[in-house]
């Protein structure tokens, strides 16, 4: 019960500059895909999402705050952070 | 100053969670470490699905929560063993900060992931792991409405399909590789002493009512404009074109026995050898779940209990439970009997399909190559920050090349140690010059 609360509550974070609302209980990856934005553009500039959604792959690293590099599907979106996709 | 426990165990999945709770109630301290936010590994992921597991994953966590010390969030990137008056440290990660821990005996519960095969568009946006797809609707991701095709082998395929029609997405198909044959021969065998596994198939049968099952059938290419559109399947003879707006696939899974392998566990055809004590072939140290053998939730449970208990030293009870793995562990080689890949799925890759996808590795440039090593110091093929996890596998299939050597840290987070790493390979083999001109 107490948990359905907790997913039931909406926040913000920023999406490359751009706010976008996530529900607790969503992992930045998700964010990204829902976003409709690309993780990263792959060596020869492809554009990549996410793939294992398993923290394997490495196609969903994005910058999270100050950190680059994050395997965001293994991070939850915590309100006011601050993503940017390559 | 270093903490340290009596039993630490790796991976908080089903044989994780009950190797944690079964030694801490045996009077352990014990400390797990996973490296997703929540517990509950790759089935109990956050709280959708899984109504028929639930009540099981409820009980497990609970019997962890207040016995455990619980490192969510963490990765285990490295270990050493041998060091005084502990057996061993493991070295975990996040955010950036590193932390040592040090332990009597380690239990590896470290799962399995997905096996992907290159084919043409592969990499497209849109195509995601079977499994993958899976791990994202749990956590939040919205596919109502959306058009899917879920392809590959194994019987995720059915349970994935079951999720996501739950979660509103319309299946277009199912796309199996192993033929009808096989599958109907696996079918009876669970009829033969598993009743449960019959019960478990016979449970995602509502949901795939209606959608076409295609069986001895495989996807050769995705196509669309930046994102996936269509995907074409075959039989070999028939070619057809289904439009879509998600590709899941996935071809059954493969163990994560990196970490074993670190720590020079014997390891044999993919998995990680155990006694009958899931004790692995390195004293103090046990496997269980996925990472001994692919065989579902019932063996991860057992497994996890029966290390447990020997690690606290309560062989007896240990004992009590080795027929009952040993039952689980006959169904699960039937399993991966029934799914193994047939050759065709070698010649989907053409020359300029990318099959590293970190390095952007074509298959035409990894042909000339004998070996994965090789492979790695002429083309960068497994080189990137999955280290060869996605590619590896692969080329063993592809091309029969022994699976890359684990070297720490394990997942990297900073990616100048790979640079390094990688001239130091490069020096070691005398190609130092020819590469980096
Ligand atoms: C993608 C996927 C989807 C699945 N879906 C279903 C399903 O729908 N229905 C079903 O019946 N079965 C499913 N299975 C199979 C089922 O998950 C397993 O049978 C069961 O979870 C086995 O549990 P386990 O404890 O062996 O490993 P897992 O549940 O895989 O748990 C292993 C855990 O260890 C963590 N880990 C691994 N390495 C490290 C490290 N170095 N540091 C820190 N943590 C680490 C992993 O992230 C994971 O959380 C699925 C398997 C996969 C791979
Ligand atoms: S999606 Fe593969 S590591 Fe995150």
């Amino acid at each position: 019960m107490h948990h359905e609360q907790v997913m039931d509550t909406c926040f913000s974070i920023t999406m490359n500059g751009k706010s976008l609302q996530v529900r607790a209980g969503t992992t930045v990856a998700v964010a990204i895909v829902q976003s409709g934005s690309l993780s990263r553009h792959s060596v020869l500039g492809e554009p990549r999402q996410p793939l294992c959604g398993m923290g394997i792959c490495y196609e969903c690293r994005a910058q999270i705050d100050d950190l680059l590099h994050q395997k965001t599907c293994q991070i939850l979106c915590r309100p006011g952070m601050k993503v940017a996709t390559e | 100053m270093t903490e340290s426990f009596d039993l630490i165990v790796v991976g908080a999945g089903p044989g994780g969670l009950a190797a944690a709770a079964t030694a801490a109630e045996a009077g352990m301290r014990v400390c797990i470490v996973d490296d997703n936010p929540t517990c509950g590994g790759q089935i109990w992921r956050g709280t959708a699905g899984e109504e028929s597991t639930k009540g099981t994953a409820t009980k497990w966590l609970e019997r962890v929560r207040d016995r455990v010390s619980v490192r969510s969030g963490w990765t285990a990137v490295d270990s050493v063993t041998g060091l005084g008056k502990w057996r061993g440290t493991l070295r975990t990660e996040r955010d950036a900060q590193t932390r040592d821990i040090c332990y009597s005996a380690l239990v590896l519960a470290t799962g399995a992931r997905e096996l992907f095969l290159p084919f043409p568009g592969w990499t497209l946006p849109g195509v995601y792991g079977a499994g993958g797809l899976q791990a994202f609707v749990k956590s939040g991701l919205d596919v109502s409405g959306k058009r899917i095709v879920v392809a590959g082998t194994g019987p995720l395929l059915l349970a994935v399909s079951a999720g996501l029609t739950y979660a509103g997405a319309r299946i277009v198909a199912i796309v199996e590789q192993a033929p009808l044959s096989r599958l109907a021969r696996f079918s009876l065998s669970l009829l033969w002493g598993h009743a449960g596994k019959l019960i478990e198939g016979a449970g995602y049968g509502w949901s795939t009512r209606g959608i076409p099952y295609l069986t001895g059938e495989w996807v050769n290419e995705a196509s669309g404009d930046g994102h996936v559109q269509s995907v074409t399947v075959t039989s070999g003879s028939r070619v057809r074109d289904f439009k879509t707006d998600m590709l899941a696939i996935g071809f059954h899974l493969i163990a994560n026995i990196e970490l074993a392998r670190l720590l020079n566990c014997v390891v044999e055809t993919g998995f990680v050898c155990v006694d009958s004590m899931q004790q692995t072939s390195v004293k103090g140290i046990y496997c269980v779940g996925e990472a001994t053998g692919i065989g579902g939730i019932e063996k991860a449970l057992l497994e996890g209990q029966i290390a447990g208990f020997a690690a606290a030293g309560r062989l007896d009870r240990a004992k009590e439970m080795a027929a009952a793995r040993d039952r689980r562990m006959r169904f699960a080689r039937r399993l991966n009997s029934t799914f193994a890949l047939r050759t065709e799925l070698r010649t989907l890759a053409r020359d300029e399909t990318i099959v590293c996808r970190c390095e952007d590795v074509p298959n035409g440039s990894l042909r000339d190559c004998r070996t994965w090593r090789e492979a790695k110091l002429h083309t960068r093929c497994g080189m990137g920050p999955c280290q060869g996890r996605i590619c590896g596998p692969a080329t063993q299939f592809l091309y029969g090349w022994d699976s890359p050597q684990p070297r720490p840290p394990l997942f990297p987070t900073d990616v100048s140690v790979l640079a390094e790493q990688w001239k130091e390979d490069a020096r070691s083999s005398g190609i130092m010059a020819t590469t980096e001109s």
